[in-house]
């Protein structure tokens, strides 16, 4: 699998997440003016505060080159990974349902928490996998400011139905307010997956837990094979 | 050029943290009696074709799902 990790001016987490994408394939950089993804299988769109979160985080970094390059990735059914202001940036585009608002305290957060995964439509996994992937919580740190996720009552209804949750926050553990204790959501079709915390800096026993990696494969495995 | 202030809030019915944080600090400073605080962002611009601030509004300047705008030409 090869990934591709943007860069934005404002990222700061891209270089954990292309050190995360290089522990499961090739993976290069992106700066945000490359418009071609040629030769790319999966795309990361990392953490950060692109171009400088002005206006609203995420809003500015829509309109630019690669994203346009990721929207038609996603269209075809490649896997895309939004993480943090990635997230943002996504739900901006249109790419995934809801918002991200100030968090409910309006106190940045920063900790390691559990993250429940919940199964997509798409999801391919052996019977044994799929026992494991229920049970078993992630352990990923979350470090944001605008990390509530939001939505009408009725969208939200509607990801529930559809599996589109991705992740949640373990009972009692969630920072930032979210509805539903929602950290992560998937697009209908499952390709594109976004969550506010940070599945790259949980990969190396040195730092504690690599269940990270987990969000990784996971995403990789979502997307339709070219 | 026609010149243009837009006007950018949180919808109704969305939690707005900072318009409560505002609206807690005001007893301290001897503002009684003052409810239902938001904040928002303003944007001043000036456009060639104001027909066209709608959809920038749309696009760009507010996101309508969590947001709505007011655009004033001045």
């Amino acid at each position: 699998m090869r990934w591709g990790v943007l860069q934005f001016p404002g990222s700061c987490d891209e270089r954990d997440a292309l050190h995360a994408c290089s522990l499961l394939g090739e993976a290069r950089l992106v700066w945000h003016e490359e418009r071609d993804l040629e030769g790319i299988d999966a795309v990361v769109v990392p953490g950060g505060f692109s171009y400088g979160d002005y206006l609203r985080a995420g809003a500015i970094a829509r309109f630019s080159p690669a994203m346009e390059a990721v929207a038609e990735h996603a269209a075809a059914g490649g896997p895309v990974l939004g993480i943090c202001n990635g997230f943002q940036v996504l739900c901006e585009a249109g790419l995934l349902p809801g918002a991200l608002l100030l968090n409910e305290d309006l106190r940045f957060h920063c900790r390691q928490l559990d993250l429940l995964p919940e199964r997509g439509p798409t999801d391919r996994l052996t019977p044994s996998e799929v026992g494991q992937s229920i049970s078993q919580s992630l352990s990923i740190p979350a470090k944001h400011g605008e990390g509530r996720f939001w939505a009408p009552d009725e969208v939200l209804d509607g990801l529930e139905a559809r599996g589109q949750v991705a992740y949640r926050y373990a009972p009692g553990q969630n920072p930032n307010g979210s509805a539903r204790d929602i950290a992560g959501v998937r697009n209908e079709r499952g390709n594109v997956v976004g969550l506010m915390p940070h599945p790259e800096h949980a990969i190396d026993p040195l730092t504690g837990s690599t269940d990270g990696l987990r969000v990784f494969e996971a995403v990789a495995a979502a997307g339709v094979p070219a | 050029m026609a010149r243009a202030r837009v006007l950018i809030r949180p919808k109704e019915g969305i939690l707005d943290p900072q318009g409560k944080a505002v609206e807690r600090a005001l007893p301290a400073l001897g503002f009684e009696g003052i409810g239902h605080v938001r904040v928002g962002r303003m944007v001043e611009l000036e456009a060639e074709d104001p027909e066209r601030l709608g959809e920038l509004c749309e696009k760009l300047l507010a996101n309508p799902l969590i947001e709505d705008y007011e655009i004033e030409r001045l």
